[in-house]
């Protein structure tokens, strides 16, 4: 009895907070909007039967003929592209060196890379802000060494969301690919070595294929979070990008559309199961491979 | 003309393939290598011996290219190889982990260094054909890694590490994670493709038993330095010290002080009651302190007192039966210990001596070492 | 000999400076005298002073601190039970669909968990507020302390309960005199874990808050959106100065406890 205890509360918690809610986004993504409390019809007050028949698709064919909202969700796939190849390009590097450290220092370095996490997400946003702006610290800071005359425009541009988006992200590139990096036997490069390979070589044949499923791991917790991101383009991003997020909390609170705010949340999560599904898969091949 | 016997140390007018040249590797303060000067002859099996710790890894990842000597010359085939790096080196190492690529298959790991340097498609396919059929794993060719045995893999670590035809392959602790029985086998087949391709081998091991069988030559090695380096037979039945006689199978070391008793001939004063008798070629004055290192296997056990040169009187403490042979530890009056082996040739027969019997022990002048530390 | 090259201690002095950098400069410049927050007029610590008599900003701490403690504390025991159910609760109807939903908030887009959890609360026409907030927060927190507390479960010696049950305990005392103490630590990071996302959170709590209950971040959230203030440089000072301290002596303290282990199991293979 206690195990039919132990078992429902937590299902029956996510079933009424994690469930129900989302078949509420799918049905009234499916219904019309209105200028009521709540905006939307039909509501459950008018019968089961009501409500079946006045569901329809009109919310996603809206979608597809204002091209706001396709140009928002490419937007968004290319933006969360481009960042996750940054931030491997920048997490990749840290991870190895990491992984190539004495060991005493490992743990700290481990910390050093985890300890921005527990800080506000939104600080460390705000934070680039002061440093990107026209004339912020990094137009001063280049204007004093004489690289600029004219101040760089990076505030307000796609580049600040790229650069928002591997600073906030990149500990979570770092993480998987140390793990995997770590684990390297050390003897393989060198046996790589003995066989005839530069450090280049040995590097590109055997550190990265063997630190493959780390990679995988660190470009899908970065790109999944950072397509539905809504923190960093609005405050890094400014009116010139576009991206899915966005767009979808604009419609609900400037536009009070619902309907139509709950049609985008359901695309931008068919386009997220994808993703979503080669992660898993990729993860559950490593616990294999563990095995 | 009957054949001659593998012996290139020998012969003052063979160039060894390695000389390590006044040696020596320092990390830190630690002295890894101290002062080490060695010549390797080509075709050799030599195997470096002794506990963990000592430097021969060290020597073996000095002669791959993953360590530098910190003082003094190696050279192979009459090159000094300092600061050539492992990849512009024609030696191959087998490491202790075997450290196989966990994402290519057998195949794709033993034509791994092939492929390094630039050989044809078809070249490369020969020579990894050939070397599948040298370590029988023809049939595993597919398959990856973690998908074949513990002897398996070891045997394709061989094969890649033999595939580019290395003038020196490096072994390092090559048996040491098979088990007892698979262990033995593989002995006889590293010995057999050792003969079949020619190379030079040097194995590094803490197995004396290993080191034995497969080596032309043992170094046995302490903190650093060679203790001794001699063919198998020679570290048996004549150690240079204590340390090597002690490393080497079973031993019983009698510590006394010598005085001269005819041509080569010494009295032993250690305590137990007689003095032994003992040849020596090796001179020792009158008073020097010295032990007496004698083979268990080499002393016999009787009820009655013997004719021999050496017995002494002692009851049996422990007997250890180990089926081919029996170990007998013998307690004298005088409180020491001397082990006694005997073989078990007769099956099932009554065993002649049980604890607490009253038994004699003896060997003759020649059965025991002299050293003098 | 394991020396870094200098490729790595360069990679790793300039992946850390980005990373601390925007940070450190937001702390330096807490301390400006000037308004304008780019420009440093001399060392001042005006705006901790204004901070603390900005009766906004201390309201929505307070709001913020009550919810993370009382969502994480909650989190931490759905979650808890939710991990052991799923690690240990064997099979039982729905399990797929319970890891499912354990799993699934962990890659939500945080947009649509606070959409349709706001949707869910309008539906039953539930009052918007600190109640509400609560409750969004325990429920994805949850999910995250059940990842944390399930992979220490499952690297778990199992024998250990089989052998308190061999030795008479019933399932829930083998639970809270075996498990428990053994997964502790993992509850523990759990809660951490719980109680930061909670007090981290803007996105959710903006959707299923109601005029009544402001937090912190909302609060910070609606200030910047008109531009760097020295205020919020100076809270934010604060709160990286809170976590970095928390953070430090956590790790100060488990090293210290694994060190103590490694010298005590030392100590004993001496003596035997």
């Amino acid at each position: 009895m206690r195990r039919a205890l132990l078992i429902s509360v937590p299902y029956f918690w996510l079933l009424v907070l994690f469930l129900v809610p989302f078949a509420m986004v799918f049905k009234i993504s499916l219904s019309d909007s209105v200028l009521a409390i709540p905006p939307y019809a039909p509501t459950m007050k008018e019968g089961i039967w009501a409500l079946l028949t006045q569901l329809d698709f009109e919310n996603f064919t809206f979608l597809t003929t204002d091209d706001l909202y396709w140009k928002a969700y490419l937007s968004s796939v290319r933006i969360a592209a481009i960042s996750t190849v940054l931030t491997l390009a920048v997490g990749y590097p840290v991870a190895y060196a990491m992984a190539r450290a004495p060991e005493e220092w490992r743990a700290t370095l481990m910390m050093l890379v985890i300890l921005p996490f527990w800080t506000s997400f939104l600080i460390r946003v705000y934070a680039w802000i002061g440093i990107l702006s026209t004339e912020g610290f990094l137009n001063q800071f280049l204007f004093g060494i004489g690289l600029i005359s004219e101040p760089l425009t990076i505030l307000n541009t796609p580049t600040a969301v790229y650069i928002g988006i591997v600073y906030t992200y990149v500990p979570f590139m770092i993480l998987p690919i140390y793990a995997a990096l770590e684990r390297l036997d050390g003897s393989l490069i060198e046996a790589a070595e003995d066989l005839g390979c530069s450090r280049l070589q040995a590097f590109w044949l055997v550190t990265i294929p063997l630190s493959k499923n780390g990679i995988i791991a660190g470009c899908f917790l970065v790109f999944i979070p950072a397509l539905g991101e809504f923190v960093i383009p609005s405050l890094l991003g400014g009116s010139s990008t576009l991206m899915i997020g966005k767009v979808l909390f604009e419609e609900f609170f400037s536009n009070r559309d619902w309907p139509v705010a709950s049609a985008v949340a359901v695309i931008l999560l068919l386009i997220l199961i994808v993703p979503i599904i080669l992660f898993q898969r990729n993860e559950q091949k490593q616990a294999e491979a563990d095995q | 003309m009957a054949e001659t016997v593998f012996a290139p140390w020998d012969d003052p007018n063979e160039t060894p393939l390695i000389t390590f040249q006044n040696v020596t590797k320092r990390f830190g303060d630690f002295v890894a290598i101290d002062d080490l000067t060695l010549d390797i002859f080509e075709r050799e099996f030599f195997a470096l011996l002794g506990p963990s710790g000592c430097g021969k890894t060290t020597m073996m990842r000095m002669l791959a290219g993953f360590e530098n000597p910190t003082e003094g010359a190696i050279s192979l085939a009459g090159k000094d190889i300092a600061g050539v790096p492992p990849n512009k080196r024609a030696v191959n190492m087998m490491f202790q982990s075997y450290a196989l690529f966990p994402h290519l298959t057998v195949w794709d790991n033993i034509a791994f260094g092939l492929k390094r340097d630039n050989l044809s498609k078809d070249a490369v396919a020969t020579r990894v054909e050939e070397m599948l059929k040298l370590t029988r794993l023809q049939k595993f060719a597919r398959r990856k890694p973690h998908q074949i045995s513990g002897g398996q893999r070891q045997r394709v670590a061989l094969a890649r590490s033999l595939a580019k035809a290395p003038k020196l392959l490096l072994l390092d602790e090559p048996l040491g994670a098979l088990d007892k029985k698979l262990r033995q086998d593989t002995q006889f087949e590293l010995m057999d493709i050792q003969e079949k391709t020619g190379t030079t081998f040097v194995i590094v091991t803490h197995d004396q038993e290993e080191a034995m069988t497969v080596a032309s030559r043992v170094a046995v090695m302490d903190e650093g330095r060679i203790i001794q380096v001699a063919t198998p037979e020679r570290i048996y039945e004549g150690p240079n010290s204590v340390y090597v006689a002690d490393f080497i199978g079973d031993v019983n070391i009698l510590s006394g002080t010598a005085k001269p008793f005819g041509r080569e001939m010494y009295q032993v004063d250690w305590g137990g009651g007689t003095l032994a008798t003992a040849a020596s070629a090796k001179p020792f004055s009158d008073g020097q302190s010295c032990h007496l290192a004698i083979r268990p296997e080499k002393i016999s056990i009787t009820a009655d007192r013997p004719e021999a040169d050496n017995a002494v009187q002692g009851k049996v403490l422990d007997i250890a039966y180990l089926g081919n042979l029996s170990t007998y530890y013998v307690e004298l009056p005088t409180g020491q210990t001397i082990k006694a082996q005997t073989a078990n040739t007769r099956r099932i027969s009554r065993r002649t001596f049980t604890w607490e019997d009253p038994v004699w022990v003896s060997w003759t002048a020649t059965a025991g070492v002299l050293l003098d530390s | 000999m394991n020396r870094l090259s200098p490729f790595n201690v360069v990679s790793l002095t300039l992946g850390f400076a980005f990373l601390y950098l925007p940070m450190l400069i937001l702390v330096i410049y807490s301390f400006n005298k000037s308004k304008l927050v780019t420009v440093w007029a001399g060392f001042s610590t005006k705006w901790y002073g204004e901070l603390l008599q900005n009766e906004a900003f201390l309201d929505a701490a307070w709001v913020t601190l009550k919810v993370a403690v009382v969502s994480s504390t909650f989190a931490t025991i759905l979650g808890t039970m939710a991990a052991y159910t799923l690690v240990r609760g064997g099979r039982f109807f729905g399990r797929t669909l319970f890891s499912g939903m354990i799993y699934a908030p962990l890659v939500m887009p945080e947009v649509i968990t606070g959409l349709s959890l706001l949707l869910l609360f309008i539906g039953i026409g539930m009052d918007r507020g600190v109640v509400t907030i609560v409750l969004a927060h325990t429920t994805f927190s949850m999910c995250f302390v059940s990842v944390v507390v399930s992979s220490r479960l499952m690297s778990f010696d199992r024998s250990l309960e089989e052998a308190a049950l061999d030795l008479g305990a019933t399932p829930f005392t083998a639970f809270r005199l075996i498990t428990l103490p053994i997964i502790a630590p993992a509850v523990v990071a759990g809660w951490l874990l719980a109680f930061t996302l909670s007090l981290d959170d803007l996105v959710i709590a903006q959707f299923v808050s109601g005029p009544a209950a402001t937090t912190l971040p909302m609060k910070i959230w609606s200030s910047v959106r008109l531009g760097v203030s020295p205020e919020i440089n100076a809270l934010s000072s604060i709160l990286i100065a809170l976590v970095s301290i928390g953070v430090i002596t956590a790790s100060l303290a488990s090293k210290r406890h694994s060190l103590r282990i490694k010298r005590e199991e030392l100590a004993a293979a001496r003596t035997t």
